[in-house]
């Protein structure tokens, strides 16, 4: 059996990660998981949150914005619909947005409106979660 | 013979013109490039989505649980997804396009099946602005920058006109990219959806899922569709640079073959006059003589 897993992270916009790690913990719909090499086959649904992995002793954050992650034979694929290291994450407009999702949830009437607000504020949390540490 | 002036003149205004070809072959080109390579930064994303589809499809047993993979019993209206340039000046692209879907609307027609028509694309909007089809709905300037949000938005609306049973079934008509020489205008059926599950459907893995297989592949089903819309508009906007660059090529090479004939009528219609010239002062000089 291996003693390493490949992670791979691919977003519509390109592909984020593609390395050879030690563990990921992930942002599952119910909990998160964590997976080390000879997990069993594996799908589910992401949600917006963090994704660790480490290599070695140097271990990585991503912000993801949702998603699906498969494990199969030590290899980790993860559909993000966006994704972002911590270098990558843009201060300044995670900010902004999270300002604006919070006037908005607190200006929203309607079910729909106050759910998008919702779902924003979170990707905004989750970046900067991930930029501050 | 077209006096000297003249022609002079049409050297000058074909040279303008392959002055302007050039640029925009340059600029095609160029745009190329960046539509390629977001093209090729979305394909695995693409690869691996098909993947995760034909894998999930393949472990289900009764697809009446699934209202996008049913198909319906009886089809009476066909809802068309056409992708073109907003541009012309790229060779026969766009026609390719058009006629695809006329002929496409036309053996539906003839089935006597409804067919609505979404346009993607200018110049699908134009052409159909005139004619006897229903257009449900015109989108424009969606290949300049190609986005997910876009391919979403028009893909929920497709999935919305399924699901309520306005369109029994929903088609596509791209441009199929080839390689940059060659595109192909291409169909393809989005809903219901039929999984490639020929792969490998024979070694079904036993996998965990979570929250369970029916939600994963109800939450994943639509997303199939937006990857598919999305993938045919990347293709679109590399075909239409593409084919663009290579039409203001063949201007380009036809307008110095263009200069090349003129300047020979202009040297030829020089010739003539010097000759002309040359025999009356001989004449004259002849006629003193005597």
């Amino acid at each position: 059996m291996a003693d390493k897993i490949i992670l791979e992270i691919v977003t519509p916009e390109r592909k984020v990660v593609s390395e050879t790690v030690d563990i990921v913990v992930a942002p599952g719909e119910m909990g998160e998981f964590g997976v080390l090499p000879g997990h069993i086959a594996f799908l589910c649904k992401l949600r917006v949150g963090e994704l660790r992995y480490r290599q070695g002793a140097a271990s990585h954050q991503i912000a993801v914005m949702g998603g699906y992650a498969e494990v199969l034979n030590n290899q980790v694929t993860i559909l993000a619909t966006a994704a972002e290291a911590a270098v990558e994450i843009d201060v300044i407009r995670a900010k902004a947005a999270r300002e604006r999702a919070e006037r908005r949830l607190a200006e929203s009437k309607d079910k729909f409106d106050f759910v998008r607000a919702q779902a924003a504020l979170q990707r905004a949390l989750a970046r900067l979660k991930i930029a501050e540490r | 013979m077209a006096t000297l002036r003249d022609v002079k003149r049409k050297i000058e205004a074909v040279k303008k013109t392959s002055q302007i070809t050039k640029a925009m072959n340059m600029v095609a080109a160029s745009k190329l490039r960046t539509a390629q390579q977001n093209m090729e930064k979305f394909h695995p994303y693409a690869l691996k989505f098909r993947e995760f589809i034909g894998r999930l499809a393949a472990g289900v047993e009764d697809t009446k649980a699934y209202s996008l993979l049913t198909p319906k019993e009886e089809v009476k209206s066909v809802e068309l997804l056409l992708i073109t340039a907003d541009r012309g000046l790229c060779g026969s692209f766009n026609t390719n396009l058009l006629v695809a879907a006329e002929r496409f609307i036309r053996a539906k027609k003839a089935e006597g099946i409804e067919v609505s028509l979404v346009n993607a694309g200018r110049k699908a909007k134009d052409y159909f602005r005139r004619r006897p089809v229903k257009v449900r709905d015109s989108y424009t300037g969606l290949l300049n920058k190609v986005a997910y949000e876009d391919a979403r938005r028009i893909g929920g609306d497709l999935i919305d006109q399924f699901e309520t049973g306005s369109a029994d079934e929903v088609y596509v008509i791209y441009s199929h990219f080839i390689n940059i020489a060659k595109q192909q205008a291409s169909l393809v059926k989005l809903l219901p959806i039929t999984p490639a599950a020929g792969e490998e459907g024979a070694t079904p893995f036993e996998y965990l899922f979570e929250p369970s297989h029916q939600a994963l592949l109800t939450d994943l089903l639509p997303n199939y569709i937006y990857v598919q819309v999305l993938e045919s508009l990347y293709q679109t906007s590399v075909g239409e640079h593409a084919s663009r660059m290579a039409a203001m090529e063949n201007a380009t090479s036809n307008c110095k073959e263009l200069v090349k004939t003129l300047t020979l009528t202009y040297n030829k219609a020089r010739q003539a006059g010097i000759t002309k010239e040359l025999m009356d002062i001989v004449g004259g000089a002849e006629a003193l003589k005597k």
